[in-house]
């Protein structure tokens, strides 16, 4: 990786303004990135790195800058002349046909409809994997392949396509710590050999081991342009937030009575992603259970069972000691579950409802109605209650939640979840995609709610958020539940060996 | 050429839109009558004194909204839901042969007139229920079975017409007895055309608009039409409120039919309806699906079916001018709500 300044300009950014209504999604943002180089592009949620790439990939228009993609500039608004000048992008949510084999699904769209010419593509293809370190085989079908692999074909296809700048939106997001070990090596391989790469990231780890610069957006205006080799994670931290922060960690507590178990459970397979498989698992008052994994790996289905949304094809639940039957989302709120979903634009809230609405979704029948007739005014008083209560930020209860921020957004549902003291407590992702500050917020909350004697699972893909927060770890793979590990007995390295399912056949064995 | 959305319309978009959309109807009105050879703003000035020029015109605009008006709450309580119930033809139909049924002599005053609107609404819920089921049970699309149900229940008219319903008095003509005196409709006042089933009309909408407001029902079909996976996750029984949906929906498009039998017609027959079920899903698209805003938008469709007819008696411009015009409304309309939540980008 080398950080020769004199090397080629092959992308400039120039002076890029972007503006929603009153909203300034870029401000004069200014970017070079040079032959052969890493640059890291770190910001919190809505500081505009996705605007900004999706202008320089030709989804928005700039109302003011340009793009110059090897001193050619690039015409705004047109996606295929960012593809053809050499610029390809891997996105977070893959763009590919399952259905299609790996060699198919990289062809598709470069090449015309009649062409046949498989042989020279599966040559180029082969060449290509063998270069860059990227395994995967030509003729498997996608939809049989890890995430990790799919990944792969996704950067095979940039690369198919002569791509000599890669972006990289989030890439790590979805593997495990050894799998990215792997990407990076990757990436170290295309640099050497001449190509550039902006990696957009929040992990700021990654950032520190990857990156040769690194250039931080706040609010869409670069305030941080730094060598990676000169500063640290505290450093790009304050400056992605604007202060210095520090993440809550959790202190070791003694944990109380079992309020909810497993015994057994056991769901059916949902095409690719594997249901539970005779999973035992207990939720202690007082403690944090930390459920750590690559997504897709059972998650939905354990989540979906504490929920209220399913009970367990085989197995037992019991509920405070008592065997579960009548089971739905009413039943679990009615008997404590507080529930953090998963998708907080999707399942955790109602985006033309405004907040007053959201706030009561879950309790307007039982607290918010009398004989059939809502209390809106009651109702009212309950969303102000958790908007000062929860630090949301809004104009106020009658805006519509879908004009807040992600963080924002989730300290409502937090409230929402919260303000019925909930004893046990489902946290599904918590802080995917939000900015540090609410973050610490959320992660705090759920720190007070065990404080109160809660039983909180928190469900994460974010090693450094589990391994920070929970008193015990459990490590799903497969559907299948690992050991609980007391707070401290692991590594990271050792986590990512249970998530990649290695260690499973041996605890059947012993 | 790409669609932005706008996070927060101002009022000059919200309302300069749609006012560009009427001109657009106007426009294309004005058109059509110039290529039938007449003069576009005499013809114009024709549909509004047809619909509006006089007392006789304005009673038979609002006796013409009474039925779009009922069809029109049932689609927009339906499709408030996201629940896209094309069939408030038959329901419309199922309250008619329940007005019929009941008020040819099987009850007398003063049971028969309430005992049958209500029949009617149970009527018209009941032909819902089994779309609405085949939906959640087994997820078949209620567009398509609604949407039959309406040919099914034109046969079924048909043969109750030529069969057991048919008045022997009739000539021959297919069409029912007619309704005893005390199965009528009063006039709301005495010698003027306009029956009391426009006044329930009125009350319907406002009782609609209360529901989706003010109570738990509403609450929750707002909700699980905008959301149904949040609705779920939240605890709302999905399934059950789209039933009640339903009921509600079906019932308020039988009463369309039940109040032309027994405010307006006297009878049932085969031409009951000029399609009021299929302009309801109109009314209800142009008032966005807001219950005070369906009467509003009613009496504004009615108005041009009335003043077509005025004018093309007047102007020897064919009827038909009324139904492309309403087609042209609606379009410039979704297209003007289209453009006012977005913008259009080039590129």
């Amino acid at each position: 990786m080398s950080q020769d300044q004199g090397a080629e300009v092959v992308l400039r950014l120039d002076r890029i303004t972007k503006r929603f209504g009153a909203l300034t999604a870029n401000d004069a943002v200014s970017l070079d990135l040079r032959r052969g180089e890493v640059v890291a592009l770190l910001g919190e949620n809505g500081a505009g790195k996705t605007t900004l790439m999706n202008i320089l990939f030709g989804h928005y228009v700039a109302d003011d800058g340009g793009v110059q993609v090897f001193g050619q500039p690039l015409p705004p608004g047109n996606p295929k002349a960012a593809l053809a000048a050499g610029v390809g992008m891997v996105h977070q949510h893959f763009t590919l046909a399952g259905n299609l084999t790996v060699l198919d699904n990289i062809r598709l769209g470069t090449e015309g409809l009649w062409s046949r010419g498989a042989h020279g593509a599966r040559a180029k293809v082969e060449r290509l994997s063998r270069d860059f370190g990227l395994a995967v085989h030509p003729d498997a079908k996608v939809s049989r392949l890890t995430v990790g692999e799919r990944q792969r074909v996704e950067i095979l296809k940039a690369l198919y396509r002569d791509a000599r700048i890669l972006i990289l939106d989030e890439p790590t997001a979805v593997l495990t710590p050894q799998e990215s070990d792997a990407l990076f090596a990757t990436l170290r391989k295309a640099t050497a050999m001449g190509l550039s790469v902006i990696f957009i990231s929040h992990k700021l780890h990654e950032v520190m081991a990857i990156a040769d610069r690194c250039i931080v957006l706040r609010h869409g205006r670069v305030v941080g342009r730094v060598d990676t080799h000169a500063t640290d994670k505290a450093a790009l931290a304050a400056l992605m937030v604007g202060g210095e922060l520090s993440l809550p960690r959790a202190k070791a507590r003694a944990a109380g009575a079992p309020l909810l178990r497993l015994d057994a459970a056991s769901t059916p397979d949902r095409g690719a992603v594997p249901g539970l498989k005779s999973v035992t698992l207990e939720l202690r008052a007082g403690q944090i259970t930390g459920l750590a994994g690559v997504s897709g790996n059972g998650q939905a289905a354990l989540a979906e069972i504490i929920a209220g949304l399913a009970l367990p094809a085989s197995g037992a639940v019991q509920l405070h000691g008592a065997a579960v039957r009548d089971w739905s989302p009413r039943a679990a709120l009615a008997n404590g579950v507080g529930r953090i979903p998963e998708d907080r634009h999707h399942q955790g809230s109602i985006g033309d409802f405004d907040l007053t609405e959201n706030a009561v979704l879950e309790s307007y029948r039982t607290r918010f109605s009398r004989r059939g007739w809502m209390d809106w005014r009651a109702a009212r008083a309950f969303a102000e209650e958790i908007i000062k209560g929860y630090d949301v930020r809004c104009p106020g209860p009658e805006t519509r939640i879908r004009l807040l921020s992600g963080g924002n957004m989730q300290k409502l549902i937090l409230g929402r979840a919260m303000a019925s003291s909930p004893d046990i407590i489902l946290a599904n992702q918590p802080v995917r995609g939000l900015d540090v500050g609410a973050i610490a917020y959320v992660q705090s909350q759920l720190i007070a709610a065990r404080d109160r004697d809660a039983a909180v699972l928190l469900i994460s893909e974010d090693l450094d958020e589990i391994m920070g927060l929970s008193d015990v770890i459990h490590v799903i793979s497969e559907g299948r539940l690992s050991p609980g590990f007391a707070r401290g007995t692991m590594t990271a390295a050792d986590l990512g060996l249970w998530m990649a399912g290695q260690n499973f056949g041996d605890t059947h064995a012993a | 050429m790409r669609l932005e959305p706008i996070a927060a319309p101002s009022t000059a978009r919200r309302l300069g839109f749609p006012a560009l959309a009427l001109g657009a109807t106007l426009a294309v009105a004005m058109t059509l009558a110039l290529i039938a050879g007449a003069n576009p703003l005499a013809v114009l000035g024709q549909i509004v004194t047809g619909a509006l020029g006089s007392k006789l015109a304005v009673l038979e605009t609002l006796n013409r909204a009474t039925p779009l008006i009922f069809t029109g709450l049932a689609v927009a309580v339906a499709f408030r839901a996201k629940l896209w119930n094309i069939g408030a033809e038959a329901q419309l139909y199922a309250g008619a042969i329940m007005a019929v049924v009941l008020g040819t002599g099987a009850l007398g005053s003063p049971l028969v007139l309430p005992v049958s609107a209500l029949a009617a609404m149970l009527a018209g819920a009941v032909l819902l229920l089994g779309p609405v089921l085949l939906k959640t049970r087994l997820g078949v699309d209620e567009v398509v079975t609604t949407l039959l149900l309406n040919f099914i229940m034109l046969l079924l008219v048909s043969y109750l017409l030529e069969g057991p319903m048919k008045d022997p008095m009739g000539m021959g003509w297919p069409k029912s007895t007619a309704l005893i005196p005390e199965a009528r409709l009063p006039r709301i006042v005495e010698g003027l055309r306009l029956h009391w089933g426009f006044a329930l009309a009125i009350i319907a909408a406002i009782v609609v608009w209360v529901i989706q407001t003010r109570t738990t029902l509403g609450f929750e079909i707002r909700a699980v039409g905008q959301n149904p996976e949040a609705a779920r996750f939240a605890g709302m029984p999905v399934n059950a409120i789209l039933l009640k949906t339903a009921l509600l929906s079906g019932g308020l498009a039988a009463l369309a039919g039940w109040s032309e039998v027994a405010g307006l017609k006297g009878h049932l027959s085969q031409d009951l309806s000029p399609g009021f079920g299929y302009t309801g899903i109109i009314v209800a698209m142009l008032a966005l699906l807001h219950p005070l805003g369906v009467v509003v938008t009613a009496i504004f469709v009615a108005g041009i079916f009335v003043g077509s007819d005025a004018m093309s008696r007047a102007a020897g411009v064919p009827t038909y001018i009324a139904d492309m015009l309403m087609a042209t409304a609606l379009l410039c309309m979704v297209l003007a709500i289209l453009l006012t939540r977005f913008r259009v980008v080039r590129g």
